[in-house]
């Protein structure tokens, strides 16, 4: 017999005359507690994102390409990897237009097989989109697709991601129910909660372990 | 002398193992400076206790459901992971876990591996096996990477290298990679990442646990902090991950508490930096991410605990590390003592189902029974009364039917059997009893002087020259104040 074979009949023998448990499952233990007012969420998400040393800026869905300029000026960054068939990608470039100083753009248009080595050892920030926030727990949620893809929030050392203050839910159970995640998930959905850090050594907590450096986010209020 | 023990010299039982722990002073400040932390910020994590009993309830329930329906739950997770294009393997052990791992690397002419940090590829001895198969298979979480560049085995599940302080990881840098770092942790950290960066860009598969498998969506969880993990699953051509079979839930909305419980537990965190949720490989139309994405299901054991439903619960665990944490004998002695893939109160009730207890007949003895584990066990898996049980096994004869446990009755002595018959003989019949007390208070000179290890650091028990029994007719008969007893 298979292994398959043998494991599910051993389960199910040790099984024999028993029924599955009811599901009991009481919403309001992940959800109570972590009730926000709507004006509080911000500064929730704020507080738990800059805890664990993530720089947050509140701007407008309008003027968020100039503050990426000033902010990868002052980190002297000279190239930044975008998602050029994205409504916000769109908006950059447009923006870039207008700069003739700006950092170089990098769309990420291509396999990554035919540029694996210039992303992991040339580009230096990147720029993406979010679905939405959880204000409960302090993180973005990012749903990768083939216009912006998994590694471009994960391999340069700067990331800057855009999150729209309306698309701030109290706490991740909210915000699958109201997203019907159980209906069905994209390849990879992420939680990013800070830039990677470490607390290998003696517990002391070093950023910047193995994905980005710097994590910053924009938090996008209506126009 | 303070110097660090490496594993390979370490005594071979749990004994020797202990004494050796005990005598090392950097070990023992090394953990008790860690434990105590981590307890500290498991504390804080939890500061409303209501909420917290109330998610532990909630947990255990979720837990208790998902092994009770266990074996449909994996049906249905294998039926919705190959929708996805996931491909799902089963082994009944670690050689066969490996023989697939192998056998899906060859396939690809891989020679070079990443692996996130995964227990169950340590059950294996995976990167012993792909390492005689002239395969590299480099451990990428930083604790983990340390751990593996001195030829040791982790010594906590949650973080690998606390044995180390930060000078022993700058000697041990300067030893195996020529890079001479000062002690600072930052520039320690990007030593590591300056390194496994060229690993990531370089793999061709890399290698995952899984904390949650959710049957619903077909969909593998991974909590992790570092990237390492994300690295290693999106950025070679081929990821495998591998798991028990018990990490499976029903529903999406499961994981909600338990990553809750797993973060706070374990670190003290709300969250980790990186919640990764894979439901399939890169589609036909997406730039980045694997092209082939493999399950394997492994079993070593787990069907065996399942068998009894009371030690079943070991399977709830989620694999938080709080049980070691909060645990004084773990504390002292550290993780490598136990010798075995899991340390502490976990490792305790877990191991003797994949290895068998014959193997390990010494853990469920090295507890004190406080409580703690039990107590902080995020799914309510009562460890001290698990540990009670494996005792009884352990001294179970080895006629004894059914056998509940591998290895049962190693500790099983017909000398000890025989002193407990008498002891429940003279306390069931008071004639015999009395005697006995006669004989013992008169002939009290006659008491053994050495009562094995006890009488190592304690004076031996002679019984008092006249029993309680006739102290208290006496009292009773002749109280100090004049008055008669009633």
């Amino acid at each position: 017999m298979s292994a398959r074979a043998n494991i599910l009949n051993k389960l199910r023998t040790s099984l024999a005359g028993t029924t599955p448990r009811p599901d009991e499952f009481d919403e309001s233990l992940v959800t109570g507690p972590w009730r926000y007012p709507p004006d509080q969420r911000i500064a929730r998400l704020r507080e738990l994102m800059e805890a664990v040393h993530t720089e947050v800026h509140q701007t407008s869905e309008n003027n968020w390409p100039a503050l990426v300029a000033e902010l990868l000026a002052k980190r002297g960054i000279t190239n930044l990897l975008y998602a050029p068939a994205t409504v916000h990608g769109e908006q950059l470039a447009s923006a870039w237009k207008e700069r003739a100083d700006g950092p170089e753009l990098r769309g990420y248009d291509r396999p990554i097989e035919e540029w694996k080595a210039e992303l992991f050892n040339d580009v230096q920030a990147s720029v993406t989109g979010t679905i939405g926030g959880i204000a409960a727990t302090g993180s973005l949620v990012l749903w990768p697709d083939r216009n912006e893809p998994r590694l471009m929030s994960l391999v340069p050392p700067v990331h800057i991601a855009l999150l729209k203050a309306s698309g701030i839910h109290d706490n991740w159970y909210d915000m699958m129910t109201a997203q019907d995640w159980a209906g069905g998930l994209p390849t990879n959905v992420l939680l990013v909660s800070g830039p990677s850090k470490t607390a290998d050594i003696e517990q002391v907590l070093a950023y910047g372990a193995h994905g980005p450096k710097e994590l910053i986010v924009l938090i996008l209020e209506d126009a | 002398m303070n110097q660090r023990i490496p594993v390979t010299e370490l005594a071979s039982d749990f004994k020797g193992r202990a004494r050796e722990a005990l005598a090392d002073s950097q070990l023992r400040s090394n953990f008790r400076t860690a434990m105590d932390s981590l307890m500290r910020k498991r504390a804080d994590a939890f500061s409303d206790a209501d909420e917290r009993e109330g998610l532990r309830e909630l947990g255990n329930r979720i837990r208790a459901r998902s092994l009770s329906n266990l074996p449909d739950l994996l049906e249905e997770l294998e039926t919705r992971l190959t929708a996805n294009g996931i491909k799902v393997h089963w082994a009944e052990t670690v050689e066969e876990a490996n023989e697939i791992v192998h056998g899906i690397i060859e396939a690809h002419d891989g020679r070079q591996v990443v692996k996130g940090k995964s227990m169950v590829s340590e059950e294996m001895e995976m990167n012993d096996y792909l390492a005689d198969r002239d395969i590299e298979c480099l451990e990428s979480d930083m604790g983990e990477y340390i751990v593996q560049l001195d030829g040791e085995k982790p010594s906590h599940i949650i973080m690998p290298a606390i044995h180390k302080n930060a000078r022993q990881v700058s000697a041990l840098f300067n030893e195996k990679l020529g890079e001479h770092v000062s002690e600072d942790v930052d520039e320690l950290i990007q030593t590591g990442r300056r390194i496994l960066r060229r690993k990531f860009l370089e793999a061709d598969v890399g290698v995952s646990g899984v904390n949650f498998a959710i049957a619903e969506t077909g969909t593998l969880l991974l909590v992790e902090n570092e990237g390492n993990g994300r690295m290693s699953t999106t950025s070679p051509p081929v990821h495998i991950a591998v798991t028990g079979i018990e990490k499976v839930v029903s529903n999406l909305r499961d994981v909600v508490p338990l990553v809750s419980l797993l973060t706070r537990s374990a670190l003290g965190q709300p969250i980790t930096t990186y919640i990764n949720m894979i439901s399939g490989p890169r589609k036909p139309d997406e730039l980045d991410g694997p092209e082939e994405v493999h399950l394997v299901l492994l079993d070593n054991g787990r069907t065996g605990a399942f068998a009894d439903a009371q030690m079943r619960q070991t399977l709830n665990c989620i694999r938080c590390g709080a049980c070691m944490n909060h645990c004084p004998v773990y504390t002292r002695v550290g993780g490598h003592t136990y010798g075995e893939v899991y340390p502490g109160p976990i490792g305790k009730i877990v191991t003797p189902h994949m290895v068998g207890l014959d193997k390990v007949p010494d853990h469920p003895s090295a507890s004190s029974l406080c409580g703690a584990c039990g107590e902080v066990c995020p799914v309510k898996i009562p460890i001290p009364e698990l540990l009670q049980r494996l005792r009884q096994e352990n001294v179970q004869a080895p006629d004894h039917q059914p056998a509940a446990v591998k290895g049962a009755g190693s500790k099983y002595s017909r000398k000890e059997r025989m002193v407990w018959r008498t002891w429940v003989m003279l306390n069931t019949r008071p004639s015999l009893y009395k005697l006995f007390l006669w004989g013992a208070t008169r002939f009290r000179a006659l008491a053994p002087k050495k009562v094995g290890p006890w009488t190592e650091n304690h004076s031996a028990p002679v019984p008092a020259a006249r029993s309680l029994h006739d102290l208290a007719r006496d009292h009773l008969k002749n109280p100090p104040n004049g008055r008669a007893g009633s």
